[in-house]
């Protein structure tokens, strides 16, 4: 039996030891701890609202607007937002639990702030937080496909492919959630984040193609993530894998670095002044 | 004996003084009650009234939207959104706080002033910050030519009617609410996020299958709009439409304050 | 002395222009119950956060069981329990499921912390409560908790910033007592505190701090001894009398404090004073003789109260 000391002196030599226990999994193990004791509401409730987009628009823009010319050829209106919607499902469920639920655990009840008197370091708290948001993501995913798959909305068996890139997708968009979060202080600056947020959304292509909009508004909206997320989930989808779905996928594997680097040193900062 | 402080005046204005705190509370916040009063409806309006407009007009012109340009059709839905997010806003975190989460509900009850007045200062205020919202937002309306001036404007009292009735109904359900664990959680995704998506906002009502009809027909929303397209560009409305939906928001409103008079004074006494 | 757990020297540090922790140098040895006294914003949370290596220091070096914080951030924690002045329970979790996550946290074997935890339930008093969420807990309940809680890795240090403010009587002694047989079994303990008689019920030695400064340093008795006499004679005569009288008194007494409402009159014999004021005629409204505190203490070395 090693005692608390021993455990962590095994570990002086190693790099950065001072940010990393190694030990993301406690962080997880106490997530999945108070999951069992919470209530099933909330995240029962979280993969419904995609499904309602879907079957509002679906149903009622696909009346209004007919087919959708993509890459893959014209398709129903209601075949096209679906993967869009995904895309959008899973980021929003990355970006809810890395913000109100961080803000909630760093302000509030100052839960970080117990976690990080203990051996445990920064990393440790950034990683096992957002990969327990990542085990969400993964289950709406599963849940969207299998509500979509019937009504007949999924092409082939690769579009399976889409519940991991969602749950990478998800990946970048925690790992930089919780580090803007750290800079907030009220409900009210909470408040802002939505309003970022939304024009992310409702511009990037998620209910119809960019190339509606002038080129210098298509430009910008390239840059955004939420548009490299629906796109890449757009590609697998319809199965149309090309250099672009590899660009897709960069932007997200960089944007997961550096969010997790910027995490750390926030949460360095906050809590180890 | 007289300390300046009138028991007569606190019986009588009490309301009004609770509205004055509650209106200085949210002028904290002015900057991003604005932005969040315009910028929200803006965004809806530019990437779904343009950008889903263009596909619109592509596809079916506008005869999908009683004859009108797409983007002006969901105008008037987006101001009674607003209107009604405004209300919900202003009334569910005040009285959450109030009775929950701060609990100043009780400090204030403590002096003359009784439940039903604390509900109405509150309901008040709100009022105040949905005639903002909506007024701002009908201006930028008018400023981009999607609605006229002079044909439009009482769209904008409909949208405030709409929106106090939702905002008294709202703060009677939340003023009897004991654990707040998911309720924020649930009434976004299972009411709010519902009540958007099916009123007839972004579509004609008729569009969906009759059996997703009915969440239209109880919503706030699809009333406080069908009477905003009449009143904002001369939507065709029956008179009997016409009165169904004004009898709808009426009775949604004094219901509300009825169950908050009631439920206000009773978790106030306990 | 025997060997020293900590250490520190010149520690300083500044939060840009204030400085929190003013070049302070202390010893804690093994086994000792370590006190920092001094009123809120005296500095004793920042030195607490910088030996929880939690905090870096501007300058001065620190020394952590021969470690030094900052290198080995990670090796240092894992030594020490910590009680936070505002608790930090995880209210998503109960009683047991605290202790137990917490265990955890330090990276100890499942079976190791599942029994560590049936033990601390019996020591916090909590076994009733074990399956309650700690929202459910009084606030006594609750810092009881905390307390279980830092000690599930075994620290050989506990450090306690403010561990009873907060609590009524009769909380406090049941605190106290948890805390006493810690130190019966041998644990270090660090405590902050602005109350005197916490730091003469739980310290074996103690340093005063005022401003970020160590203003003196010694076992509350040594303090006592040597910052104040043996007994103090409290008196009022009434705020517009009170400062008529006390050039008379000056002369009586060995030192005095002309407090706003209450004269202090230093003395090794109150009683003694008081007939001796007696018979010059001065008769104050009320008197009270009692032991000289740490409290006074403080005042002779700041000229303030501990609690303003």
């Amino acid at each position: 039996m090693r005692s608390a000391v021993e455990i962590a002196d095994a570990r002086a030599d190693k790099p950065g030891h001072q940010i990393y226990a190694g030990r993301a999994r406690a962080i997880i193990e106490r997530a999945s701890i108070a999951l069992r004791s919470s209530t099933w509401v909330p995240i029962a409730t979280g993969f419904i609202e995609p499904v309602l987009y879907l079957l509002a628009f679906g149903y009622g823009m696909g009346a209004l607007i007919g087919d959708i010319s993509t890459s893959a050829g014209a398709v129903d209106y209601t075949v096209f937002i679906a993967p869009g919607l995904l895309a959008t499902s899973a980021m929003n469920g990355a970006i809810y639990d890395s913000t109100w639920n961080v803000f909630f655990k760093l302000n509030e009840s100052k839960l970080y702030q117990g976690m990080l008197a203990t051996p445990l370091g920064p990393l440790d708290v950034a990683l096992g937080e957002i990969i327990w948001a990542l085990f969400r993501g993964l289950s709406y995913s599963i849940a969207f496909m299998l509500i979509t798959a019937p009504l007949g909305l999924v092409p082939s068996w690769s579009a399976l492919l889409a519940i991991p890139a969602a749950v990478l997708i998800a990946f970048g968009f925690a790992s930089f959630g919780m580090a803007i979060t750290s800079y907030f202080k009220t409900y009210q600056q909470m408040g802002l984040i939505n309003i970022v947020l939304l024009p992310m959304f409702l511009f990037s292509g998620s209910l119809y193609p960019i190339s509606v909009y002038p080129d210098w508004l298509e430009f910008t909206i390239k840059l955004l993530p939420t548009w490299h997320g629906i796109e890449l989930i757009r590609d697998i989808w319809f199965g149309v894998i090309d250099f672009s779905s590899f660009s897709h996928l960069s932007y997200f594997l960089v944007m997961i670095v550096l969010g997790l680097f910027f995490t750390t040193r926030r949460l360095r900062d906050l809590f180890m002044r | 004996m007289n300390s300046g402080v009138s028991v007569e005046n606190i019986r009588r204005n009490g309301a009004l003084y609770v509205a004055e705190s509650r209106i200085r509370q949210m002028s904290k916040w002015k900057g991003i009650i604005t932005v969040v009063a315009v910028g929200n409806p803006l965004f809806y309006l530019v990437a779904i009234g343009i950008g889903i407009g263009i596909l619109v007009t592509e596809n079916s012109g506008t005869s999908g939207t009683g004859g009108v340009e797409y983007i002006v059709f969901i105008a008037p839905a987006l101001l009674a959104n607003t209107a009604l997010l405004g209300a919900m806003d202003e009334t569910v975190f005040p009285v959450m706080e109030g009775f929950k989460w701060r609990k100043m509900f009780y400090a204030i009850n403590s002096t003359p002033i009784t439940g039903p007045q604390i509900a109405l200062g509150v309901f008040l205020a709100a009022l105040v910050r949905v005639a903002f919202s909506v007024f701002v937002y009908w201006i930028l309306l008018v400023a981009f030519g999607v609605l006229s001036l002079q044909d439009s404007w009482i769209s904008v009292f409909v949208a405030m009617y709409g929106g106090a009735a939702f905002g008294a109904l709202m703060m009677g359900i939340v003023a009897g609410v004991k654990k707040d664990d998911y309720f924020l959680t649930v009434l976004g995704r299972l009411v709010i996020t519902p009540l958007f998506l099916f009123s007839g906002t972004f579509f004609p009502l008729t569009n969906m299958p009759i059996y997703l009809q009915p969440i239209g027909w109880i919503s706030p929303l699809w009333h406080t709009t069908e009477l905003g397209r009449y009143f904002g560009y001369g939507q065709e409305l029956s008179g009997t439409m016409l009165t169904i939906h004004f009898l709808f928001l009426t009775a949604m409103l004094i219901v509300g304050i009825k169950i908050s008079n009631i439920r206000f004074t009773n978790r106030l006494l306990k | 002395m025997s060997e020293s757990l900590i250490s520190a020297r010149g520690l300083t540090k500044k939060f840009g222009d204030f400085t929190a922790v003013d070049g302070i140098d202390f010893d804690v040895a093994k086994g000792e119950s370590f006190g920092l006294l001094g009123p809120n914003g005296a500095g004793k949370s920042t030195t607490m956060r910088i030996i929880a290596a939690t905090s870096r220091r501007t300058s001065g070096t620190i020394s952590i069981l021969g470690r030094d914080p900052e290198e080995h951030g990670p090796q240092v924690r894992a030594h020490l329990g910590v009680v936070p002045q505002q608790d930090n329970l995880d209210t998503e979790l109960t009683v047991t499921e605290n202790l137990y996550i917490y265990g955890r946290y330090f990276g100890l074997s499942k079976k190791f912390v599942n029994k560590k935890v049936e033990e601390l339930l019996a020591f916090a008093q909590l076994e009733e409560k074990k399956d309650v969420k700690v929202e459910a807990l009084s606030g006594g309940m609750k810092r009881r908790l905390t307390i279980a809680r830092a000690l599930v890795s075994e620290p050989d240090i506990l450090m306690l910033d403010e561990p009873t403010t907060g609590l009524d009587p009769q909380a406090r002694h049941i605190l106290w007592d948890r805390l006493f047989r810690l130190k019966e079994d041998g644990v270090t303990l660090i405590i902050t505190t602005h109350f005197m008689d916490e730091a003469e019920q739980l310290c074996d030695r103690l340093v005063v701090m005022d401003k970020g400064k160590i203003m003196a340093e010694g076992s509350p008795a040594e303090l006592i001894k040597k910052y104040a006499t043996r007994e103090v004679l409290e008196v009022r005569f009434g705020s517009d009398r009170n400062k008529e009288v006390a050039p008379i008194l000056r002369e009586m007494c060995e030192r005095i404090e002309e407090l706003p409402d209450r004269i202090l009159l230093y003395v090794e014999d109150g009683e003694l004073l008081l007939e001796a004021i007696a018979a010059k005629k001065l008769h104050p409204n009320t008197s009270l003789v009692r032991r000289s505190s740490l409290e006074d203490v403080f005042l002779r070395l700041t000229g303030r109260s501990l609690i303003e």
